[in-house]
């Protein structure tokens, strides 16, 4: 336990938050879009894990890491475009269907896996970072959190970006209507359905780019089922920040903390079952649920589809 | 023809001359969706150069036509039964249960760590029955957190119960590396239940009698959900929150005792699957039987007679399936594709219905 507080574990500590952090605030941020729109997405873990998949692959395949990144995003949003499709214009059940793209994500990118990498497991090379100059200098954050891959500092300014849309845009303002009520947005003479339509799309694409991440930076490997949960998390995150991308970032990074213990206290020299480490994030979850669940509040046409004209 | 039970859409009283079309279209739409998923699935077979003629050939004489294979499938639909039944009560009172895993698991773990325990010094059929009552009560015990927070802060129990469930894994993953570790195997796992002490086999063949704890208790969910005033509570609470708490009654309770239920249901699996079929369990292990199970009773329009049979239909597919993964190296993750497609396949028959009958009225 001596070496607790050294320079090297308070880096470690930093840099696995942000790690682990940042797939899931992508996801938080992507659900939190549709969230504001009325669209309880539940297939986001599938969004995640096929975007995880796709983005892995295109790295692999063209040695880009742009290109993996583009690929994880439009992943993500193959998956939502069923959700699109199935809950927005059919009107069928968000929960049911949102299973589905889950299971089904789960599945074909196993399948997938399986048939293309089972036997040789190739990695991707570590991605190159973009340090930051002066900065990165910094003691303990300025490696951890200045002299990463740009990809981090894009998706930062993504948080910056949503707010700003949330708060002062048309589209912001569509959104908001959409899920708080929907027939007051029709009435103003937007499209109910393009809206939704739009906000679930975004969520695919942000989710996406989250899995790409994991399998891109996190792994540098694609594993089946390497998400583990994360979508959900990311549906926490949203339900909690209660409409505001910022408290998405908070929130992620200190889940993400929970997530990297095991490597920090790994390199400290304290070694824990990684099941025990597994359970923290989700004990986690409950706990900020049990303490704060009576004041996560969600738009009121959540989970509901909207028909002009019904009652 | 009372309990027409469906996800959206109105119920009409079906008429007498009607009654037959009604049901007609009823078996229609349930079969619909099972035809297109076979199709779309083989599809996707055929996408990754397998056969799937043969594939579904060789699911379908390993699963039901061979004497072993079928016997591994009416063992495997006893657990599959009790979660689906755990599935109805919650589906019925509008509560998503989706923790099913998670409560399963735990409840196997524990079971597999007491009953060689007690085994020992207490007759079989006692050793049994606290295996059976130890698992309904740990599932429901990981219910508690999720019920206590719907029933009283309103929070989304999707959100709880999924969490429950990773929660839940982790922690019987915990249990079987630290604490019941059999000392004397290599690979973490607990003790092993002998094969003496577990649940009966039916007659001269190597069914458990898993299935028919299975069977009664997806018969006594559907009388009680169709045939008692605590379901018709229950029923009442699920289509409408606001209005059963006008009507009196209290929705709390009511919540807590749905949750109890279905996730006792879930940990019943959990004891049947140890002391019938597996008898240890192995770190790792999770079959995540439970959110498979979640579009067969939507299939069966949470009729308990109807579950029966798709749970049926999902036994043969999984345990051929197992068989088809060794032979025909497609890994048994193609089931989870077929079950995806098959929840969207039900989706689209719902809506195709109800535009058909919109356009008929």
């Amino acid at each position: 336990m001596s070496g607790l507080f050294t320079e090297a574990f308070l880096t470690s500590l930093v840099l696995g938050a942000l790690t682990a952090g940042l797939p899931l605030m992508l996801a938080g941020l992507g659900e939190q879009i549709s969230e504001k729109a009325g669209v309880l997405n539940i297939g986001i873990e599938g969004m995640m894990l096929f975007g995880a998949y796709l983005g892995f692959l295109v790295a692999y395949a063209t040695g880009s890491v742009w290109l993996g990144f583009l690929g994880g995003g439009l992943g993500g949003m193959l998956v939502a475009a069923p959700m699109a499709l199935f809950c927005i214009r059919m009107g069928l059940s968000q929960i049911v269907i949102g299973i589905a793209l889950t299971l089904g994500a789960e599945g074909l990118t196993a399948l997938l896996h399986h048939f293309q990498f089972a036997q040789s497991y190739p990695r991707l090379p570590a991605v190159e970072t973009l340090a930051i100059p002066g900065l990165s200098a910094i003691p303990v954050i300025g490696p951890a959190l200045f002299d990463r891959p740009p990809i981090v500092y894009l998706a930062v300014l993504a948080v910056a970006a949503t707010a700003y849309v949330f708060r002062s845009t048309q589209l912001g303002l569509a959104l908001q209507a959409a899920g708080d009520k929907p027939a007051a947005l029709d009435a103003a003479g937007v499209d109910v359905v393009r809206v939704r339509t739009f906000a679930v799309f975004s969520t695919g694409f942000l989710a996406g780019i989250g899995g790409a991440f994991m399998s891109q930076v996190g792994a540098g490997i694609f594993v089946p089922f390497m998400t583990n949960g994360a979508g959900f998390i990311g549906i926490v995150l949203a339900m909690q920040a209660r409409g505001r991308p910022l408290w998405v970032l908070a929130g992620a990074l200190l889940f993400g903390a929970c997530l990297s213990a095991t490597t920090a206290l790994q390199v400290a020299g304290v070694s824990i079952p990684t099941d025990v480490i597994q359970m923290l994030p989700f004990a986690a979850v409950l706990m900020v649920l049990v303490l704060f669940g009576r004041r996560a509040s969600l738009p009121p046409a959540l989970g509901t589809h909207y028909v002009r004209g019904a009652r | 023809m009372s309990d027409t039970t469906r996800i959206g859409g109105d119920v009409l009283p079906a008429r007498r001359n009607g009654a037959r079309r009604e049901r007609a279209r009823l078996v229609a739409m349930a079969l619909l969706p099972v035809l297109g998923a076979i199709v779309l699935s083989g599809l996707v077979l055929l996408a990754l150069g397998v056969n799937p003629v043969s594939y579904y050939g060789y699911v379908l004489d390993r699963g039901l036509l061979n004497p072993y294979g079928l016997q591994a499938t009416l063992t495997r639909t006893g657990p599959l039964l009790l979660i689906a039944a755990g599935l109805i009560v919650a589906f019925r009172a509008g509560i998503w249960n989706l923790g099913g895993d998670g409560q399963f698991l735990l409840a196997a773990v524990i079971v597999a760590a007491l009953g060689p325990l007690l085994a020992p010094a207490l007759p079989v059929w006692l050793v049994l029955l606290a295996g059976l009552a130890v698992g309904a009560l740990v599932g429901a015990a990981w219910s508690v957190l999720p019920a206590l927070l719907k029933a009283y802060q309103g929070v989304n129990e999707i959100i709880t119960t999924l969490m429950m469930t990773f929660l839940g894994v982790s922690f019987a993953n915990v249990l079987v590396k630290l604490a019941f570790r059999d000392p004397a195997t290599t690979v973490p796992q607990t003790r092993t239940l002998a094969v003496a002490d577990r649940l009966p086999r039916l007659f001269d063949t190597t069914v458990s009698s898993g299935l028919l704890i299975g069977l009664v208790a997806i018969v006594a969910v559907h009388l009680l959900m169709t045939r008692t005033a605590f379901g018709l509570k229950l029923r009442i609470v699920g289509a409408n929150p606001r209005a059963a708490i006008h009507a009196g009654l209290n929705v709390p309770l009511l919540t807590m005792a749905t949750f109890a239920i279905s996730a006792g249901l879930a940990g019943l699996a959990g004891a049947v699957e140890i002391m019938g079929v597996q008898g240890n369990v192995r770190a790792d292990w999770n079959p995540a039987y439970s959110l498979t199970v979640v579009p067969l009773v939507f299939l069966a329009r949470f009729n308990g007679f109807a579950s029966i049979a798709f749970v049926f239909l999902f036994s043969v597919l999984s345990i051929g399936g197992e068989s088809a993964a060794r032979r025909t190296g497609v890994p048994n993750f193609f089931t989870l594709v077929v079950v995806a497609i098959l929840l969207i396949m039900l989706g689209i028959t719902e809506y195709l219905d109800q535009r058909r009958r919109a356009a008929g009225k």
